[in-house]
């Protein structure tokens, strides 16, 4: 009794982070993940302090190929493809993330208490989710365009608003599995409060398809906010974003490949980043897939 | 009394999972409520434990009436009254070290500070028979017989008053059941818990309760104190459970018939009419079909059962009369 008393509580906080960290960095593809990610960020921040102007225009030079002077070539207007590339990188992974961490700041909390208070208010909710399915997504982006004009903020607010059903499905789903497991019914006996059950019991079980959800999204929405842009919803040229450049690349895939295949590349990486470390996190965050 | 349970329904839906059934445990004692799957054992528990609210009826934990409390209402009462749940596997949340679950309540009654909370929690993982490192992992990495124990201390933390036990050995490998058994049976005596320990099988409450009530679609047969249920089962029902149940004795293994209870269940959405074991009953006649015997003892106090065949001086044999 004397040596247990002396013994100290293991799981605070920190500690908590700190072996999660241990059991992350021990995993090399999510590792991987987590330098392109990281990678991607940094090109993001520091990438248009590097380049040039991503919208001067050099007439001697269009459509050129990778050279000294403009290392991943030029597109059809005479502008630098690693500036574009580099500033483009603000945009898409602002789309990409930002829309996402929207829908899922917004959703998981409503799919929660939906599942959670099923009698009460899960009928509307659904009900609700059902409507915003029914509406179609391209006048709902431009509706929000019409509004607050064309630019990133709307393409962040419409794709964030577009997956924001599949989010609360997703979470909802979840919950109503979860909610009837016994160690639910074991935290109310130990007299743990609905808000406690739901942050420490529902929503750490209900994370691995939340993440799988995320790591899906995020590069559909860098792809989302082209469409957008090239629709006259999103940013406006100039401004580059990959999918505008994947966009207007396709007309001159003949006589200039690498215009499509430097913004196509990015997305690529960009989606595998977000794979790998969408995977690791999942691992991490269950226990039950080993130290 | 610490629980008293008076004239309990409990329907989901169509569903008379519980239909009108009284039972109390005083303090101290092991009461075991014995009957075949579906019989609504794991509802009485649920309703007892709040988890469910009861359709109709009066729950008394303590003395104070919870049948209807709300959610917040009842949470400070939970101190007093805590659950060890049958499936092992399902019962404990999976990301949480065996520390935290066993440490939960404490935090929820604002019991112990963090750092005492360590120490009652490495006391409690002792008693049940858990090694200090135990407290570090997760329940996955643990055996169904190490779970049961971590649920067991759970359970037992706040020192409540009632324990309710539903099945807490049956999806256990046979070789463990026993062990854990033994130790709900200290721990009863040394904490002196009141137990609500329910089973399907009546071998298993022979020496760990004090009294059993039988139980068949949602009412119960018959109750006595363990050792006349055991030694003069009165209800057909009971003296076919117990004919079916292993004894230790081979003398007595070898001389008792087996009664064979012909059918299933029957469903708890249509019970049947009268007595709602004349389905299967060897011995029912006219008056079982129609008319629903009362559950009283017409010969010893404290030993109800209802059978219109037993009087107070007849006892039926289920194994004789067919
Ligand atoms: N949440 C629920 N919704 C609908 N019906 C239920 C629910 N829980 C239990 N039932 C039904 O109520 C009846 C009694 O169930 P209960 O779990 O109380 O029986 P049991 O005696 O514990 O059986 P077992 O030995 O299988 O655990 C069964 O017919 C069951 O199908
Ligand atoms: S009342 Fe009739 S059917 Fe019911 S147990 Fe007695 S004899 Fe059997
Ligand atoms: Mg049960």
């Amino acid at each position: 009794m004397a040596d247990a008393l002396a013994v100290p509580v293991t799981t605070g906080r920190a500690d908590r982070r700190r072996r999660l960290w241990r059991r992350f960095r021990r995993r090399p593809m999510p590792m991987a993940g987590l330098v392109l990610v990281a990678g991607f960020l940094l090109l993001a921040l520091l990438g248009p302090l590097l380049t040039g102007d991503p919208s001067a225009q050099d007439y001697t030079a269009t459509l050129a190929p990778p050279s000294g002077a403009h290392p991943l070539g030029t597109d059809d207007l005479g502008r630098d493809a690693l500036a574009r590339i580099a500033h483009g990188a603000q945009v898409s992974l602002q789309a990409g993330v930002l829309s996402t961490l929207l829908a899922m700041v917004i959703g998981i909390p409503i799919g929660l208490v939906a599942g959670f208070y099923r009698r009460w208010l899960d009928p509307v909710v659904m009900r609700l989710v059902d409507v915003t399915l029914a509406f179609p997504f391209l006048v709902f982006a431009v509706g929000l365009a019409a509004i607050i004009g064309p630019s990133l903020k709307g393409v962040v607010l419409a794709l964030g608003f577009s997956q924001l059903p599949a989010v609360i499905r997703i979470t909802r789903g979840e919950v109503l599995a979860i909610r009837e497991m016994d160690y639910v019914a074991a935290a109310i006996a130990d007299g743990a409060t609905d808000r406690h059950i739901l942050l420490r019991y529902v929503l750490p079980n209900c994370s691995s398809p939340l993440i799988v959800q995320a790591t899906v999204a995020i590069p559909a929405a860098i792809i989302g906010e082209s469409t957008l842009s090239f629709l006259g919803l999103g940013v406006q040229p100039p401004t580059p974003s990959w999918g505008v450049m994947l966009t207007t690349a396709q007309q001159y895939l003949d006589v200039a490949p690498w215009l499509a295949i430097w913004p196509g590349l990015m997305i690529a990486l960009a989606t595998l980043g977000f794979n790998l470390l969408g995977d690791g996190l999942r691992d991490v965050l269950d226990p039950r897939s080993g130290r | 009394m610490i629980l008293e349970i008076d004239n309990l329904v409990k329907h989901y839906g169509q569903v008379r999972a519980v239909d009108g059934l009284s039972l109390s445990i005083g303090q101290g004692e092991v009461l075991g409520l014995v009957g075949e799957s579906g019989s609504g054992k794991s509802t009485v528990g649920k309703c007892v434990l709040r988890l469910t609210e009861p359709t109709s009826g009066g729950i008394r934990l303590d003395g104070r009436d919870i049948t209807h409390l709300s959610r917040r209402a009842m949470r400070p009462l939970r101190r007093d009254v805590h659950m060890v749940f049958q499936d092992p596997y399902s019962s404990l949340n999976p990301r949480f070290t065996i520390e935290q679950i066993v440490g939960e309540p404490l935090l929820h009654h604002g019991i112990a500070s963090r750092r005492e909370a360590g120490g009652r929690v490495a006391a409690m993982l002792e008693q049940v028979g858990l090694r200090p490192e135990m407290r570090s992992r997760f329940p996955h990495e643990l055996s169904g017989g190490q779970r049961q124990r971590v649920g067991l201390a759970r359970a037992l933390i706040l020192e409540p008053k009632l324990v309710v036990a539903d099945e807490p050995v049956s999806a256990l490998d046979v070789s463990v059941q026993a062990s854990v058994l033994n130790l709900i049976t200290d721990l009863q005596r040394e904490m002196g818990f009141s137990c609500l320990f329910i089973t399907h099988d009546l071998s298993v409450v022979e020496f760990l309760a004090d009294r059993v009530a039988v139980m068949y679609l949602g009412k119960i047969v018959e109750s006595g104190p363990t050792a006349q249920i055991f030694a003069e089962p009165r209800h057909p029902y009971t003296q076919a459970l117990l004919s079916a149940a292993p004894v230790a004795d081979p003398v007595r293994q070898r001389e008792r018939r087996r009664i064979v209870l012909g059918g299933d269940v029957p469903s708890p959405v249509d019970p049947p009419a009268g007595c709602r074991f004349h389905t299967r009953c060897p011995l029912a006649y006219d008056a079982c079909r129609t008319s629903e015997p009362a559950l009283t003892d017409p010969r010893t106090s404290g030993h109800p059962v209802a059978c219109h065949l037993v009087t107070a001086d007849h006892v039926p044999d289920a194994a004789v009369n067919r």
